[in-house]
């Protein structure tokens, strides 16, 4: 006889089900391809969306931050300064936010059927990765205007985007548990998002931080990715680091704990959802 | 030695929390202050009753034990709420039981509901797919039986069209195609053929009958009980959470079908009214001197009375009336609106009460039980949107008729009034009369 299936009472503790995550490694395929397919579907621009969101908000940031305020951006043209920011702050913010509400919104799979439940929240934020190389091929463009050169930094990138996806799904799998048994979760979302988009030095540069206050402000995992963006694309000094690595250690750490509590949490989801 | 699914005690608690449908963290802090509160008040009164967490549990299921042998095919009937689809939820490990252990050999498929997953906005090539991993199947799989699960949907015409442009047939079709093709060693399977289209019911049934013969283990919860003989060999009863039989489907089904809550008297009430847009929430049996009764001579009339909630909207439901023999063979089958048009007119929210009249001298004697199913007849098809089986089981005693007192047989399944007539004719055909 091949593999027994035990069915017990829930426990406490449990190791990830790498095993059974890869049986079902298809399904977490089609749940990305069905949102990118369903998201363009009704929509009368499409894909569109995905860059014009990113290059309004730069628009409104470089009038208001970049000629009104005259926010210092380090040498580089402000749009491309908040441009390169902004992209993946778009790729975070769409990514946690869908992740948060996934399995509020597809409970009628999480009642009627097993699977692997971190899926829904890792399938929502895997198929913000399309929008987000749409407007990566806008920011290609605009260094191209600007004439910015190309170094060997980009190569780095990759790892930059691993870190803001990686933050979407730690924060998201804590929220997406969090949610099915506390609605509050859909109220604080849209507060947090902003909160954190301020704490980000996105519409502003790292350096007009007061010294004593950047250690704080590097404990944002997100600072570390924008800030990582922009020293790979534009060239900016980093001096970050060290603060770097400190957010990939909360980062870690939140993550791991996301996923023992989305673990256990997954376990009555069926009965609370 | 040899089963492919052991139960051993299991049990499955839920916290019945009565207003909200949500917990808001809110809450949780008035609940805190409250509980508070009332511990203090019960210190104070000096009585430790305060606040009984335990009022509000529900067991689902308590001690359940059972053990499937492959191959099998196993029925599990019971009430509404007995704990049918709690177990098979446990089963299909969508939740985790309190207490107790299951042990499973082999891939598990379960239709806790046709069309999971299926998205409106996809079509009907894409949603075969998305079904198909989200019940378990691989790609290839998939790949590899695309024709055939399209070919028993007959939906071929409109797999580029969304779903939504469907109807709901065929939306129906194609789901249950797509699950009948998986090929899971154990089959779980609640109540999917209750709703739906008549004549895919029959494919479907057959379908599953197709796939228990060739040796698959399947558990089959259904309120039809033709469904379940026709499917089952052996049936699980529960009541309350607790199995109450487990053993050869006759059986079970004679138990079932004996409990004193489905009518004994001749009347059924609806216990817990569901959110259903139209139910049957009470039934009574009533002889010709106007009283509840379950024993009626046969050459009695008997009226039925019955009352149809509708709830919501109005539908253009239409009530079929069936009577069913012990062998559970629909013997008479009447709608509504054979006796007046106006019934086909779409029915308003509230209860709709009928009474109906079996004429007297039709039905032999012999043990029946009537049902009812709440159709609502579309374009090419009739929708059952709902359906009572097998409620106020009755007797039909022989009162004196000739062929008692001749000592012959009933025979047939129904005996209307058949008139014979004899006329004499001396003639003897064939005998050419050469005088």
């Amino acid at each position: 006889m091949e593999s027994e299936v035990i069915i017990e009472p829930p426990r406490r503790w449990l190791l990830l089900h790498a095993r059974e995550l890869w049986q079902f490694r298809e399904l977490l395929f089609f749940l990305v391809w069905r949102d990118i397919k369903v998201r363009y579907k009704q929509t009368i621009i499409g894909a569109a969306w995905a860059v014009l969101q990113p290059i309004l908000t730069m628009l409104v940031f470089s009038v208001i931050f970049g000629n009104l305020l005259k926010t210092p951006s380090d040498g580089i043209p402000y749009p491309l300064f908040s441009f390169a920011a902004l992209i993946p702050w778009q790729l975070f913010s769409r990514a946690l936010s869908d992740s948060a509400n996934s399995l509020i919104n597809n409970q009628h799979m999480v009642t009627k059927i097993y699977f692997p439940r971190l899926f829904l929240p890792a399938a929502s934020i895997l198929s913000g990765l399309l929008d987000f190389s749409i407007s990566m091929l806008v920011l290609f463009g605009m260094m191209f205007y600007y004439k910015v050169e190309i170094t060997w930094a980009i190569l780095t990138l990759p790892l930059f985007i691993l870190l803001a996806v990686i933050t979407a799904l730690a924060a998201g799998i804590w929220l997406s548990a969090l949610n099915v048994s506390y609605r509050d979760v859909k109220y604080v979302l849209p507060f947090l998002l902003q909160i954190w988009l301020y704490a980000t030095p996105i519409a502003y540069s790292t350096k007009i931080i007061p010294e004593k206050w950047r250690f704080i402000a590097g404990l944002n995992p997100m600072s570390g990715v924008v800030n990582g963006f922009r020293w790979a694309l534009l060239g900016q000094t980093s001096e970050t680091s060290t603060l770097l690595s400190l957010s990939i250690v909360i980062i870690i750490i939140l993550f791991l704990s996301g996923l023992f509590y989305f673990q256990y949490m997954e376990q009555t989801f069926a009965d609370i959802v | 030695m040899s089963f492919i699914i052991r139960a051993e005690n299991i049990g499955k608690r839920y916290y019945i929390t009565q207003t909200q449908e949500y917990t808001m963290v809110r809450d949780i802090l008035a609940n805190v202050g409250h509980n508070l509160t009332r511990k203090i008040s019960s210190i104070i009164r000096n009585n430790g009753s305060g606040g009984n967490p335990k009022q509000n549990e529900l067991w689902a299921l308590k001690n359940i034990d059972f053990e499937i042998q492959p191959g099998q095919s196993i029925g599990i009937i019971g009430k509404n709420g007995a704990g049918k689809s709690t177990l098979l939820k446990i089963l299909s490990r969508i939740t985790k039981p309190t207490e107790g252990r299951i042990r499973m050999r082999g891939r598990v498929g379960s239709l806790l509901e046709v069309g999971t997953g299926f998205h409106p906005e996809l079509t009907g090539r894409e949603n075969v797919y998305l079904n198909g991993s989200i019940l378990g199947m691989r790609k290839n799989e998939i790949d590899r039986r695309f024709d055939e699960i399209v070919a028993f949907s007959e939906t071929e015409a409109f797999l580029d069209t969304p779903i939504k442009f469907f109807s709901s047939g065929m939306r129906m079709r194609l789901a249950f195609s797509v699950a009948a093709h998986l090929n899971p060693e154990i089959l779980l399977i609640d109540e999917i053929l209750a709703v739906g289209d008549i004549s895919f019911q029959h494919k479907s049934l057959g379908k599953m009958n197709e796939v228990a013969a060739s040796g698959r283990t399947i558990l089959f919860i259904s309120h039809s009980m033709a469904a379940i003989k026709a499917l089952c060999q052996s049936a699980i009863l529960l009541d309350a959470g607790r199995i109450v039989y487990n053993g050869g489907v006759d059986e079970a089904i004679d138990i079932y079908t004996r409990d004193e809550s489905r009518g004994t008297s001749g009347s059924y009430h609806q216990e817990n009214i569901s959110q259903a847009i139209a139910q049957i929430i009470s039934t009574e049996l009533v002889d010709n001197k106007g009283l509840v009764n379950n024993k009626f001579a046969h050459d009695n009339k008997i009226t039925i009375r019955t009352r149809l909630l509708v709830q919501g909207r109005s539908i253009p439901a239409t009530v079929c009336l069936h009577i069913n023999n012990a062998n559970l063979d629909t013997i008479i089958a009447s709608y509504d609106f054979e006796s007046d048009d106006a019934f086909l007119l779409p029915k308003k929210p509230g209860v709709h009460c009928y009474e109906i009249t079996i004429p007297a001298n039709v039905l032999i004697p012999g043990q029946y039980s009537i049902g009812f199913e709440i159709t609502q007849p579309a374009k090419r098809t009739t929708w059952i949107l709902n359906r009572i089986d097998m409620i106020c089981p009755f007797e039909i005693y022989d009162n004196g008729s000739t062929i008692a007192r001749v000592n012959a047989h009933w025979r047939g399944l129904v005996h209307p009034p058949v008139n014979w007539k004899i006329n004499e004719d001396t003639r003897i055909p064939g005998k050419a009369t050469n005088l």
